[in-house]
């Protein structure tokens, strides 16, 4: 007997349980490539997976095999000139053709490659990190509401009848109500059937007869559908975090910041981006690029226009905190910001704009980073810095560091989102 | 009986009809199968099916992971297409076919596994001594539910562990010239829990303190000194009933990966027949459709298309030429005995006397049930088929400058280049000789291997220690690995110790 089977519908990924096993075991070659990929990789497509390569030597199953050397034969098809005798020279690489192609080596010398998914490579990116003590805030803060349902109640808008629900309910309360009825009902038609038997008088039957249409009657008066049958769907308002974030991009372009600076920056907000858009359903970004005046630009601009000028740290604060006021109310959104400069302020505006950060801004915001991306040769803090130190070391959702080559963008990173240990 | 329908599209009533005629064609031709059960997937269980070896299930292990991914790449970037078909040595026999295959595609998928696979499967004598197809569903079934047990209770880096140094002894698992014993899942399983129960039962702490009885005499001493008495060849055997350090549930596994290396070890040992043979019958039994006008000249004309490519053999000196391609050989050698059989010349007559003139069916279902691939070339590799070849031995010795044709295609040469084809076979050339030699039970635990220098082959270095390296886990105490020349003496010697 045979059988025709359509297994297509059964479960796919049989492996999947297989590969993660091996994704486990080679975590730290793993973690190793992703590392390497964020040094060399341009911001655009730093949210794409990405090839890990573990070397052959540290992912080979070992076998007993017969090495090179020692002799050989080997049959081959499609001989054209060859007689018994002739020579061949060695083919380049000195093993021989017979030890090649059977004893060989066993597995190839390659490393082993394969390509990490889009979310393997971010939950390996971001391990570990987390949104320092905010979420839990952000929950308990939340101000948007969410309908939901929450069982029936008895009154409320005809859009909101149930009918199965009230329907259900009419049921119960004629069944309750006639209960009774129909018992006593049963009661009397036996009395009056018992009495016909019995012969006895009309009278006693009459009134009998005029107790069954009286009850019958009350059975049929109980009403299909009353009012306090109706039952309404109930919906509560809860309050639900909100789902939307937005990221305030910071960035002094004066003269002083020469493209390796900016470059620095690009890779912090980009950290910042990705990691908010696995925590946030959506995330918006505002680029605010300043000189000695502030101006919200788009990506391009931010990032590749030149500009040149003098250093007012206080204006880009002034107008982030003016387009929060206008466009992302904090009852709706969550705010981040992210700063990089290179430190360079003149007169009193650090003092300022390290007040106004403490005062204005950070009541604001959820989180806001300083990155500070110094000459290479500069030693000491610069002004901005030392100002802003005091607001770091008072406020919680305040955190700065200082970097001074692209590879350390990451581990910057990390610090500073370090899941904290509970 | 009209002619069968056919396309790119297939269905399942059509699948079905196709199965009944070639069904009816295969009793004819007299082919004895296991019950087929047929299984149409997707390219997705296909690449979960080639990591697991064709099973159709396995324990969870990361080198099939590793496998896995291995193949989902390669097919992903268009390197490596996927097989038409798997088809699993067991009883009812599953097949698993490609969804995208055409119609003409299943028809020859459906004869080449279910019905001649199966049937090589089911009367080659290696496969009936070293699987039960009608238990190694159940047995593994038992052996992931086992390991996943162990896991659970042992830790997952434990068993993981374990299992790594079980897969590198893998090939060393099976005893060639013993035939297992037949013993169904269920009843191993009841055997090993009855087994662990008494153990628990009748354990006393008091047997510990006991002195060992010192040996009865130096005669016995001395018969004590050599142990085991032969080399052993089964090395995850004699691992498995020796090592002083694994506990039971560490044999165990160990005994579940020999038992699965030796359930694979017939198919290494007939590539050539068992490819060679299915693809005889995809051939003569869709031809038969033909001639029965089941089928018409389209399908033959697609059939035809996909059969050349798969038993084309390239020149040592063409682009894409891997060796020898065992579906060339095979089918090429099969078709020769039924040829020598019905029309033989008179080099086959002195060649294959018992072949020539008889009848092909008889001579055919002998040579399928009673060879692997090494005894079958050498026993039916003709001479016209090594002209047809044009096959030619290349010779390489150490020592000599240059590589040298050692025989051709010529009457010198026909059974020297048959012995050299039949040669590459076998299973000694692929895997060097490798047996126990001792296990110093009374002295310092320590387990020795012997390896005899095959034609002054050496062992690869890395791998051995790697090798080596498992081994001692296994075994808890020094190993060793002694190489031998021909005339006994200990030539090289490597060592791990714990």
């Amino acid at each position: 007997m045979n059988y025709l089977i359509d297994r297509r519908l059964n479960g796919r990924n049989k492996s999947a349980v297989n590969r993660e096993r091996f994704m486990r075991r080679y975590k730290e070659h793993i973690r190793r490539s992703v590392k390497g990929m964020i040094a060399e990789r341009s911001i655009t497509d730093m949210a794409k997976g990405g090839d890990v390569k573990v070397p052959a030597k540290d992912i080979s199953e070992p076998s007993f095999r017969y090495g090179v050397g020692g002799d050989w034969e080997s049959v081959h098809p499609g001989n054209k000139e060859f007689v018994r005798g002739d020579k061949i020279p060695r083919p380049e690489g000195g093993g021989g053709s017979g030890g090649g192609s059977e004893g060989g080596s066993g597995e190839s010398v390659d490393d082993f490659v394969f390509t990490l998914s889009r979310d393997e490579f971010l939950n390996i990116f971001f391990e570990d990190l987390e949104l320092p003590n905010l979420m839990r805030t952000a929950i308990a803060e939340a101000e948007d509401k969410k309908l939901v349902r929450a069982g029936y109640v008895k009154d409320g808008t005809p859009a909101n009848l149930s009918v199965g629900r009230t329907m259900k309910t009419a049921l119960a309360r004629r069944i309750a109500l006639g209960g009774p009825l129909r018992d006593e009902l049963e009661q009397v038609r036996e009395a009056l059937e018992a009495a016909a038997r019995a012969g006895e008088p009309q009278t006693r039957i009459a009134a009998l007869e005029s107790q069954v249409l009286d009850l019958e009657g009350r059975l049929a008066r109980l009403p299909f559908l009353d009012d306090v049958d109706l039952r309404y769907r109930h919906r509560v308002a809860v309050p639900r975090p909100a789902a939307r974030a937005v990221m305030f991009c910071l960035m002094d372009v004066s003269a002083s910041m020469d493209e390796r600076k900016k470059d620095l920056a690009k890779r912090f907000f980009t950290l910042l981006y990705l990691f908010l858009t696995r925590k946030y359903e959506r995330v918006e970004l505002v680029f605010i690029r300043h000189t000695d005046e502030a101006q919200e630009v788009d990506e391009d601009t931010f990032f590749y226009d030149t500009q040149s000028g003098g250093t007012v740290v206080y204006s880009a604060l002034e107008l982030m905190q003016q387009v929060c006021e206008a466009r992302y109310p904090k009852s709706e959104w969550n705010i981040y910001g992210a700063q990089a400069s290179d430190g360079d302020a003149f007169g009193a505006d650090p003092a300022k704009s390290a007040r106004f950060l403490r005062e204005r801004l950070l009541r604001l915001t959820r989180y806001f980073a300083y990155i500070e991306c110094p000459d290479e040769n500069q030693s000491g803090n610069s002004s901005l810095w030392v100002e802003y130190e005091e607001v770091g070391s008072s406020d919680l959702n305040f955190a700065m560091r200082k970097v001074f080559q692209p590879q350390e963008i990451y581990p910057v990173f990390r610090d500073l989102f370090r899941k904290e240990k509970v | 009986m009209s002619v069968l329908p056919h396309g790119p599209e297939w269905e399942f009533e059509l699948l079905e009809r196709y199965d009944q005629v070639i069904s009816q064609t295969a009793a004819e031709f007299g082919l004895d199968t296991y019950p087929n059960q047929i299984e149409i997937i997707n390219s997705e269980q296909m690449l979960d099916a080639y990591a697991s070896a064709g099973l159709p299930l396995g324990y969870p292990h990361w080198s099939y992971g590793k496998a896995f991914i291995r193949h989902e790449q390669a097919y992903r970037k268009g390197y490596q297409g996927l097989a038409y078909e798997i088809v699993i040595n067991s009883s009812p026999c599953i097949a698993y076919l490609m969804e995208e295959n055409s119609l003409m595609m299943q028809a020859l998928v459906i004869a080449h596994a279910s019905y001649g696979h199966n049937s090589f499967f089911k009367g080659n004598y290696l496969f009936k001594q070293f699987t039960q197809a009608d238990a190694i569903l159940d047995y593994l079934v038992f052996a992931r539910r086992y390991v996943m047990e162990c896991e659970q209770r042992y830790g997952m880096a434990e068993v993981e562990e374990l299992l790594d140094s079980s897969h590198a002894l893998m090939e060393y698992g099976v005893d060639r010239y013993k035939r297992p014993q037949p013993q169904s899942a269920k009843e191993r399983e009841a055997r090993r829990n009855e087994f662990e129960e008494h153990e628990r039962r009748q354990f006393n702490d008091l047997w510990r303190t006991l002195p060992q009885p010192a040996p009865a005499s130096a005669a016995a001493a001395a018969a004590a000194a050599v142990f085991p008495e032969e080399p052993e060849e089964n090395i995850l055997y004699f691992v498995e009933k020796h090592s002083p350090r694994l506990a039971p549930w560490q044999r165990e596994l160990v005994r579940i990966v020999r038992k699965l290396s030796q359930y694979f070890y017939p198919q290494t040992q007939t590539k050539v027949m068992n490819e060679g043979w299915a693809t005889f019958w995809h051939y003569t039994l869709l031809n038969r459709l033909y001639e029965k006008n089941i089928v018409d000249d389209a399908f033959m004309l697609e059939f035809l298309h996909i059969h050349t490519n798969v038993v084309s053999q390239r020149g040592f000196d063409q682009e894409g030429y891997h060796g020898i391609n065992p579906y060339a050989l095979g089918f090429a050698m099969m078709q020769d005995i039924r040829r020598i059989c019905e029309n033989p010349t008179e080099e086959d007559a002195a060649w294959f006397p018992e072949l020539a003139n008889s009848d092909w069916h008889k001579s055919m279902d002998f040579a399928m049930r009673n060879f692997k691939d090494e005894s079958f070339i050498a026993q039916y590799l003709s001479p016209r088929l090594i002209r047809e070849l044009r096959l030619f031995v290349v010779a390489d010795h150490v020592g000599k400058a240059e590589l040298e044709v050692d025989c051709i295609h010529d009457e010198h040469g026909y059974k020297r280049v048959r012995r050299m084809m039949a040669d590459q076979y076998k299973r000694e050339n692929l895997l060097p000789d490798i047996q126990v030699a001792r296990y110093e039970r009374d002295g310092d635990r320590s387990l020795t291997l012997r390896s005899p220098v095959f034609r002054g082959r050496p062992l690869a270095e890395d791998q051995a220690n790697e090798v080596l390296r498992h081994l001692g886990r296994l075994w808890g105490f020094p190993v060793r690995l002694e190489a031998v020349d021909p005339e006994g003496r200990i030539d090289g010697y490597r060592e791990w110790r714990p």
